[in-house]
């Protein structure tokens, strides 16, 4: 790509005071909240709504909503990258930590699919949904999630690029095999490492 | 429909970059419902990569994404696109 | 950037110098895209406002918490630079050749590349037969709104209809654009106009819904959507 045109006093959205190290490279700090989507923002009722864990398992696993806001939840504050450049940093969620949806399932499976209403799907590593690292979240700032970024919950997966963090999630598929996703089969990176910018193949 | 969503037309910069026609007057007949539409009237979505959707079963007809250098286009959505060549319709 | 025009109080059109531009149709628009010295980026499409036959101008509406509108109308002075691709599209374009009646729906600042096209009839003293009917919250805010007056002639009419505020006196439209509207404004299905409907998403579906009720053949409706609020 040749060298852009500098626009002489053109700033954009993103704050910059200092976010410093916490900022992963190539990232601008913002405060908004931008609403990106692959498709019409899915309104699947609560009675409707159910979780599972299927795939590589010893047995399926499914929670109905109420099942699911049974489960032990917690409140994390977490930074997130998209890929798109913005980070916006010390977002509060909660949700229930992916630890407790895999407690007690039997597998051999390495890798997972996230699945979703309206047929979004990402992959991702087991290894990086477990130990703390990943959350399904039905609250953000407080409130329940709003449906146009995921509600009623989505997955969330902070370490990783946001698109990573599926929204209107209905379950994860465990696989032996690594199956990529929606975007992954499409360009963008497999595994999705802010802090090496694996944002796209080949990064 | 969202009030976000914009259409087709939207896409059409980087499409050109890829086809030597253009690409909004190319209709596309949907994979999975059969409804024949230009590409420049279809639903677009941003995130983070674009989507176009027929306009009549929501099924992903087109998906495009870019690093700057290279770009990715995902057509399996689309069973026929019918273009002109030598220019707009 | 040559200079800047106010349309409104929120509205301004941005008359530019494009080295090597290779000229365009009325009705397609041009990706702008803004580099911080950083090398942050941030980029939008807009309409062309201009018809072929002039510098290319740009209309472009200060949405609030907008991120390249407030560059491009408040900060933006003669001579800065900014990169854009085009010209793009052509599935939103019309131009005299293909003939008429022409029915053209717009709201707000969806005006702006029926501008293009409306220009460019009157320069080419073409015979086709326009109406714009043309959605604004008050008479404060329509696009354009004397030059169209001016345009308007025996074969070019504007209709305007104003949703939230009228001026005293005013007698015209003054509600949503309705398939009443339509009936009363523009050109009957079996004249079977060219019809093109722009502006803020949730205003093309609405109209083209009417459009196509009223027995407009769809394929005889062009849309071109600019998301919730503009460009």
């Amino acid at each position: 790509m040749s060298d852009p045109i500098i626009s002489r006093g053109f700033r954009g959205r993103r704050r910059d005071d200092g976010g410093g190290d916490r900022i992963p490279p190539g990232q601008y700090e913002t405060d908004d909240f931008p609403v990106l989507s692959a498709g019409p923002t899915p309104r699947t009722p609560l009675d409707a709504w159910d979780f599972t864990i299927i795939g590589e398992v010893d047995k399926l696993r499914r929670w109905t909503w109420e099942e699911f806001r049974a489960l032990p939840s917690e409140e994390i504050t977490v930074d997130i990258h998209c890929v798109t450049k913005w980070s916006k940093l010390d977002t509060a969620w909660e949700g229930v930590a992916v630890d407790t949806l895999l407690d007690g399932v039997e597998t051999s499976a390495e890798y997972l699919v996230a699945f979703c209403d309206g047929g979004y799907t990402t992959n991702l590593p087991l290894e990086d949904v477990l130990d703390g690292k990943a959350w399904v979240a039905f609250a953000y700032d407080g409130e329940p999630l709003d449906p146009e970024h995921g509600g009623p919950a989505r997955l969330l997966v902070p370490h990783l690029y946001f698109w990573k963090s599926a929204k209107w999630v209905r379950g994860l598929k465990l696989t032996t095999t690594e199956e990529p996703g929606f975007w992954e089969v499409n360009g963008y990176h497999l595994y999705g490492d802010p802090w090496r910018g694996q944002r796209y193949w080949g990064d | 429909m969202d009030e976000l969503t914009l259409d087709g037309n939207a896409a059409a910069g980087i499409l050109q970059q890829v086809f030597a026609a253009e690409v909004t007057t190319a209709r596309g007949t949907c994979a999975g419902c059969g409804q024949v539409d230009a590409l420049g009237a279809v639903v677009l979505y941003s995130g983070p990569g674009l989507v176009l959707r027929c306009r009549q079963c929501d099924s992903v007809l087109v998906k495009v994404a870019t690093d700057g250098e290279r770009i990715w286009l995902d057509m399996r959505g689309v069973r026929t696109l019918e273009l002109r060549p030598e220019g707009p319709a | 950037m040559l200079d800047v025009v106010p349309e409104t109080a929120r509205v301004k059109t941005l008359r530019l110098d494009v080295p090597d531009w290779p000229g365009h149709l009325p009705g397609q628009h041009v990706d702008v895209r803004l580099t911080a010295e950083d090398g942050y980026q941030a980029q939008r499409s807009y309409s062309i406002a201009s018809p072929p036959d002039r510098p290319l101008e740009l209309t472009v509406e200060l949405i609030e918490d907008g991120e390249v509108s407030p560059y491009l109308t408040e900060e933006l002075r003669t001579g800065d630079r900014f990169e854009l691709r085009g010209p793009v599209g052509g599935y939103f374009v019309w131009e005299p050749s293909r003939g008429g009646p022409l029915f053209l729906v717009a709201g707000g600042s969806g005006v702006v590349p029926f501008r293009a096209m409306l220009l460019q009839l009157a320069s080419t003293g073409a015979d086709v037969h326009a109406t714009l009917l043309h959605s604004s919250r008050s008479w404060e805010d329509v696009i354009y709104r004397d030059e169209l007056t001016e345009l308007a002639d025996a074969e070019i009419k504007v209709v305007h209809t104003l949703t939230r505020s009228q001026p005293e006196g005013w007698d015209g439209y003054a509600r949503r654009v309705d398939s009443e509207m339509l009936t009363e404004a523009g050109p009957p299905p079996d004249a079977r106009p060219h019809v093109y409907v722009c502006g803020p998403t949730p205003f093309v579906e609405t109209v083209a819904n009417a459009l196509v009720g009223l027995g407009h053949d769809p394929a005889t409706v062009r849309t071109e959507r600019f998301g919730p609020t503009g460009g």
